[in-house]
């Protein structure tokens, strides 16, 4: 039920991002999804890819700063609502996002959002109990 | 104005005859009372009794900053606490800062000097001094308020900071001089200007600056803001503090080095030789006449050069050009002094810190700004925003608690910055002073 996320620093000035993009491409590692975070001097690039392992060990050769990190990714049905509902719980088990992104492909006509929870574990069995939909990592980097 | 004609004109061969007879007493005193100079002397083969002419000097040994820091905080003192009425720091090249003694005869010395510095500068007991110096364990506050007590001027004890209380206390007190940084005296320059008030036609009247390197260029700028004239002096905790040299106001050209209470050498900072009047150098002075923490032939690292030429004042002592630069990485940063290795040893401080960094000091106005630059590596590395920017922040505390200056943490890719075999050069100052 873990979604293994890559998340990768990157220096607030023209061009890091397309280093990164650019040592992906090359390797054949196609982003499935994407967030970027960014302060005054640095960015945080998050990225799920198709292909974790191979990812990891290409970015680690070239000497780019990148770590692994387990996120969340549950289906959120694409109505008025719909995250209100998965977040209505969470609210209620006091458990906080850290951040979120959506996932741009869809997965059984329902929307996807990555979550990072302050506390996974209990995240997935709150969710999971509730009736939400909480995907594999296999199946989200095949979506 | 020479506050103490009687000395500051002496003829030079009187001079260094009262140098001589000083210099023996100092060395008699601490080769008897100092563990470290016993066993420097004795290593070196020399004894106090050596000494017969002022030349013989050469043969003894350096003491240096690292002999300070051997011997933290008071062993090289040579009187029992009893008899020590105050002490000083300055930061050191590590954690430990170097650490000065008093005694009460030192602290009348020490006024005295810096009555000499403030009399140079035209000052006289009519004026009002405005002290930006910061008070504290830094020499320069306390120092130069006893100086300005001794010639029997107003003081005005502001030390360092609330820049819109500086100002409104120049405008409403009416001081006559300021004592500052040089960089400092312009930051206020600018701050007054920007909050409307004109500082040129404040009761201001002279500069007296020190404590950091600065130039013509600075000091010409310093007068026209502030319409004053600015002068040099110059100082060190080690020596004393703020009054060991002194620029005066009649020739504007190199500072005079209180010869009667110091003894002034440039050595060539690689080959220890002592190099002839006129050659550019480090720095190595030697005290006559201090009590508490005498030093012999203790290296500056300051460079500058000694010039014997008479001087329009009328006073004999030499005159060192104004301090260009340092023969090792000390960096000034708004008059506190940065080693390289202070950061250094914070970062390693910080579990998951690796020690590759870059230190880039630049001058934004008349501020001196600190930037650190380390390396991200894959330990600390994090997802959250809030975990990177709380590692900032323990850097910028860590380094502001240790060298009470505020840096610009900046945290950059893994492997971006430069690597070296052998020396590092870890600093580039941007500043164009």
């Amino acid at each position: 039920m873990k979604v293994e996320q890559i998340s990768i620093f990157l220096e607030n000035r023209p061009g890091t991002l397309r280093d990164v993009t650019k040592v992906l491409g090359n390797a054949a590692v196609n982003i499935r999804s994407l967030s970027l975070a960014d302060t005054t001097d640095f960015g945080i690039l998050r990225i799920i890819v198709d292909n974790v392992d191979a990812t990891k060990k290409i970015l680690h050769d070239k000497g780019i700063a990148a770590g692994i990190n387990i996120v969340v990714a549950v289906e959120v049905p694409d109505r008025p609502g719909g995250l209100d509902k998965i977040l209505e719980r969470l609210c209620q088990e006091e458990i906080g996002v850290e951040y979120m992104y959506a996932f741009v492909e869809k997965s059984k006509g329902n929307a996807v959002m990555i979550f990072r929870f302050d506390s996974t574990d209990r995240a997935i069995d709150v969710l999971t109990a509730a009736g939400f939909t909480v995907l594999t990592g296999e199946e989200v980097y095949s979506l | 104005m020479i506050f103490n004609e009687e000395f500051e004109t002496l003829p030079r061969e009187a001079l260094e005859a009262l140098q001589l007879k000083r210099l023996k007493q100092a060395a008699d005193r601490v080769y008897h009372t100092v563990g470290f100079y016993k066993k420097s002397f004795d290593n070196a083969g020399v004894t106090p009794d050596d000494i017969k002419s002022l030349d013989d000097l050469k043969r003894f040994p350096f003491t240096t900053k690292e002999d300070l820091r051997a011997n933290y905080p008071f062993g090289l003192f040579t009187v029992p606490m009893s008899n020590v009425v105050r002490v000083h720091a300055s930061s050191g090249t590590t954690g430990k800062p170097t650490v000065v003694g008093y005694t009460k005869r030192d602290i009348e010395t020490w006024a005295r000097l810096m009555a000499r510095s403030f009399a140079a500068a035209g000052l006289t007991k009519n004026d009002i001094i405005h002290n930006a110096y910061g008070y504290g364990l830094f020499t320069g506050g306390l120092g130069a308020h006893y100086g300005a007590e001794k010639l029997g001027a107003s003081v005005i004890p502001m030390s360092g900071g609330s820049t819109k209380k500086q100002i409104m206390l120049l405008q409403d007190f009416g001081p006559t001089a300021i004592c500052a940084t040089p960089s400092y005296a312009l930051f206020l320059a600018e701050a007054g200007e920007e909050m409307g008030v004109d500082m040129r036609s404040l009761n201001l009247r002279t500069g007296i600056l020190g404590a950091e390197p600065w130039s013509e260029k600075m000091r010409t700028e310093i007068e026209d803001k502030l319409d004053i004239t600015a002068l040099d002096v110059y100082g060190l905790s080690e020596i004393m503090g703020p009054g060991v040299a002194m620029e005066c106001i009649e020739g504007r050209n190199g500072l005079h080095v209180f010869e009667d209470h110091f003894l002034v050498e440039i050595i060539d900072p690689d080959t220890l030789e002592v190099l002839p009047y006129g050659e550019t150098g480090e720095l190595v002075f030697t005290t006559l006449t201090k009590e508490a923490f005498p030093l012999i032939r203790y290296r500056t690292k300051d460079i500058s050069r000694l010039m014997p030429e008479t001087c329009r004042c009328g006073r004999t002592f030499v005159r060192m050009e104004r301090v260009s630069g340092r023969s090792d990485d000390m960096l000034i940063i708004r008059g506190v002094n940065v080693f390289p290795s202070q950061i250094e040893s914070v970062l390693i401080g910080i579990e998951g810190l690796e020690p590759h960094y870059q230190l880039i000091v630049d001058r934004k106005g008349a501020m001196d700004t600190l930037e650190v630059q380390v390396e991200v590596s894959e330990r600390i590395f994090s997802d959250e925003i809030k975990v990177l920017q709380k590692i900032e922040k323990k850097i910028t505390k860590d380094i502001k608690d240790l060298l009470g200056v505020t840096t610009k943490v900046k945290l950059v890719e893994p492997k971006s910055l430069k690597r070296f075999e052998g020396k590092a050069q870890r600093v580039t100052d941007n500043r164009k002073i």
